[in-house]
């Protein structure tokens, strides 16, 4: 009878318990699909499935001319649109060799800095909602919709604004909108100490549920390729605002904070610091803002001339229609890489050109591609609660991620 | 007179008591009712107000039939059941929380000798009533067939059976101060004091009852049996329409339940503290139902509160937090109590 119970209990086979998590779940920021293998609660093997949301975007950029692929980089990462669209204007400005004017270069410097506060809070406040403080997430979209509606003040759009262009931005922004930003600037401070920062900063279950969660040392989060904040929690302080300066960012003053011990905590409080940082920024540009002109003049070959011209004077209506037509037809052949720090982390864009009005390769390095590779490295080992603190804390786009 | 006297004794009399009795289930369970489809509004309404938004605005004045319009809404919502789903017990799961958390009311005595089951195991008959609660929910967890509501079972009988202890163990001392489990004597126990309420001489073991309260009915920080975020609803993912509100009113129950016993044993229950009564005389003509029901609705805000302000705790904290912290926290507590009582 013993021997009978001891052979039955080692031939019960026990299983891993498989689970889909997503593409549909609440807590995977979009349509990211982790296949989780579990026991118990423990995560055996965490496998991530993307392509949910791939739209082609390399291969449609190739097909449209360097001035309409803009609008597709507004749908790569949708809640930071305004630094993805900086961030592909530098990149071409780069590859045809013209300069933005000055004004231009700090209204965009401006533009991605409020981008960065508004992309910040919202990843904090999901993660933070993942993690069951609810109450964050709706005051950190009260005042996204004050930076929303700036957008919308300036480029009539929300969310896919198009607003920078090749060679500088649309158009300038009103005093009205400068005002307005500046007040908000005046405000955001307090309102991170006193209404983000109160709710979870200290709060014992916040610091339970992320300290020591997801660790990552800075070695292995170089090694991943890990950027942004998601790098620098781990200490490593690489921004490509300092690095490799583009816009008006070699000329404003700025810190990049960074984290000690690489851990879901340290990334959160990067970024709640890199808000502040981000306000600071935008004030310096308001204040040193220059005058003149928002579009570069003396690039007719490249950027669109004025629409007055337009209707005045047959040169620029020829330029118009070359441009709208088949592009910048004077592009040099070659290829560039260009780096942009969007919120998320390094957003590059490796164009080869062939001298046509089209890109021939568009090639983007999308950060939360790289940080969805990152998952199961932080999950593995880790219970269920975890791989949520972990998707939140890398903060992904899935628009981003599967292009 | 005579003729009240004769109605009520005999067999006419053990008829008219069994109806007055049926009277008293009908309005409890009637107003409870009532209580459970506000307690959805007002919490909506005052979450959404710590929010900065506005919550229910669209049905009636200011969203006020809201919850009449949620009820019909799922009273005519198809029921599904899964095609896998073991269907004797999914169907009996979520009638097992409502009935045991609707049947919790017999015992509590709203205000002065008014309670439909005046017995004197009260308080041990409420853990009893808790405890068979956890069946519907580990039985919706294994029979939906799912995974996801299977690891909301599971991690809902864990966390239930472990909080049931601490509970049990924060109210021994209450227990031992009133001498009874009649819920009845544990009000009127507490008048002897100037301050009227059990919650000063046993704060620790009010932290500890309300903190495992949290945790018994599956609120923030403690919801993990539902964690919306990792196991989209729990142990209730699968069911629908009136299935889904039977769990939905329970937990709504067990809210009211939980509070009601937190007002009877801490809080004095329907009377106020002789100190204040006797200072201001006028207050003794406010009939008990009103503070009872004052103090009950303070303790209903207090979980919504709660939810508006903290994370959630993840599965092994808080099994930590149930063993390591309330659990001695309230076997200190009985030890302190019983060495006084007996001291004194």
């Amino acid at each position: 009878m013993m021997k009978e119970m001891t052979t039955a209990a080692t031939e019960l086979k026990t299983k891993e318990l498989t689970i889909s998590m997503g593409p549909q779940h609440p807590a995977t920021h979009g349509v990211l699909r982790l296949v989780l293998d579990l026991d118990g609660e423990t995560v055996i093997k965490c496998t991530p499935h993307v392509g949910y949301l791939h739209r082609g975007t390399e291969k449609l950029a190739e097909n449209r001319t360097y001035i309409s692929a803009l609008p597709l980089m507004d749908r790569l990462d949708y809640i930071s649109s305004m630094s993805n669209d900086v961030g592909y204007c530098v990149a071409v400005e780069r590859l045809f060799g013209i300069e933005a004017p000055e004004r231009a270069k700090y209204i965009r410097t401006i533009m991605s800095e409020m981008t960065r506060i508004s992309s910040h809070i919202i990843g904090v406040a999901t993660h933070a909602l993942d993690i069951g403080a609810m109450t964050l997430f709706l005051y950190s979209f009260r005042d996204r919709e004050l930076l929303l509606d700036l957008f919308e003040m300036t480029c009539g759009a929300r969310l896919t604004v198009s607003y920078p262009r090749i060679g500088g931005v649309r158009n300038d922004v009103s005093q009205e909108f400068l005002d307005k930003l500046y007040d908000f600037t005046e405000g955001f401070p307090k309102i991170i100490e006193e209404q983000y920062e109160t709710l979870i900063d200290q709060n014992r279950i916040w610091l339970q549920r992320t300290k020591g969660i997801g660790v990552i040392s800075a070695e292995e989060a170089i090694n991943w390729g890990l950027t942004g904040p998601t790098l620098r929690g781990s200490g490593v302080p690489y921004d490509v605002r300092k690095y490799a300066p583009y816009d008006a960012y070699d000329k404003v003053e700025f810190d990049v904070p960074v984290g000690k011990n690489g851990d879901v905590y340290d990334r959160y409080k990067c970024r709640m610091e890199e808000l502040r940082q981000s306000n600071k920024i935008i004030r310096q540009c308001i204040e040193k803002l220059p005058a003149g002109p928002v579009m570069a003049p003396d690039a007719p070959k490249f950027t669109l001339p004025p629409k007055d011209k337009v209707l005045s004077d047959m040169e620029s209506l020829i330029h118009q229609f070359v441009l709208i037509t088949k592009g910048p037809i004077a592009a040099p052949e070659g290829e560039i890489y260009v780096a942009t720090e969007v919120p998320k982390g390094e957003l590059g864009f490796y164009i080869i050109s062939d001298g046509s009005g089209r890109p021939y390769r568009l090639r983007l390095r999308a950060p939360s591609f790289v940080h969805v590779s990152v998952l199961p490295r932080l999950c593995e080992g880790a219970i269920l609660p975890d791989v949520i603190a972990n998707i939140g804390t890398i903060d992904i786009v899935l628009g981003e991620c599967d292009r | 007179m005579n003729i009240l006297d004769s109605a009520l004794s005999g067999t006419y009399g053990y008829l008219f008591n069994i109806a007055i009795i049926f009277v008293k289930i009908a309005v409890v369970v009637g107003v409870t009712m009532l209580h459970v489809t506000y307690a959805t509004y007002f919490e909506r309404k005052v979450i959404g107000h710590m929010q900065i938004r506005l919550g229910p605005m669209r049905v009636g004045p200011h969203g006020i039939l809201q919850p009449i319009a949620d009820m019909l809404k799922l009273f005519f919502k198809e029921d599904i059941i899964p095609s896998e789903a073991d269907k004797p017990v999914f169907k009996i799961a979520p009638v097992i929380p409502i009935f045991a958390t609707l049947s919790s009311l017999a015992v509590v005595p709203f205000f002065e000798g008014f309670v439909i089951a005046d017995i004197n195991i009260g308080l041990l008959y409420l853990f009893a009533m808790s405890s068979l609660a956890a069946y519907g929910v580990v039985m919706a967890g294994w029979a939906s067939n799912s995974k996801y509501s299977f690891l909301g079972g599971l991690r809902s009988s864990a966390q239930v059976i472990s909080y049931e202890v601490a509970m049990g163990l924060s109210l021994v001392g209450v227990m031992l101060m009133a001498g009874s489990l009649n819920l009845s004597d544990i009000v009127k126990a507490q008048q002897q004091y100037w301050h009227g309420m059990f919650l000063i001489p046993q704060f620790l073991a009010y932290f500890v009852f309300m903190v495992a309260a949290f945790a018994e009915t599956n609120r923030t920080p403690f919801d993990l049996p539902e964690a919306e975020s990792e196991l989209v609803a729990g142990y209730f993912v699968e069911y629908s329409g009136i299935r889904f509100a039977w769990y939905y009113a329970a937990e709504y129950v067990g809210m009211i339940i939980m509070s009601s016993i937190a007002v009877l044993c801490f809080w004095g229950g329907w009377t106020i503290p002789p100190v204040i009564a006797d200072s201001i005389p006028a207050l003794k003509v406010v009939p008990g139902i009103v503070w009872f029901l004052g103090k009950v609705y303070f303790h209903i805000f207090l979980y919504y509160w709660v939810r508006a302000t903290v994370p959630r705790y993840r599965y092994d904290q808080l099994m930590a937090l149930g063993w390591k912290v309330l659990i001695p926290l309230a076997l200190a507590n009985i030890v302190v109590t019983s060495i006084v009582k007996y001291m004194s």
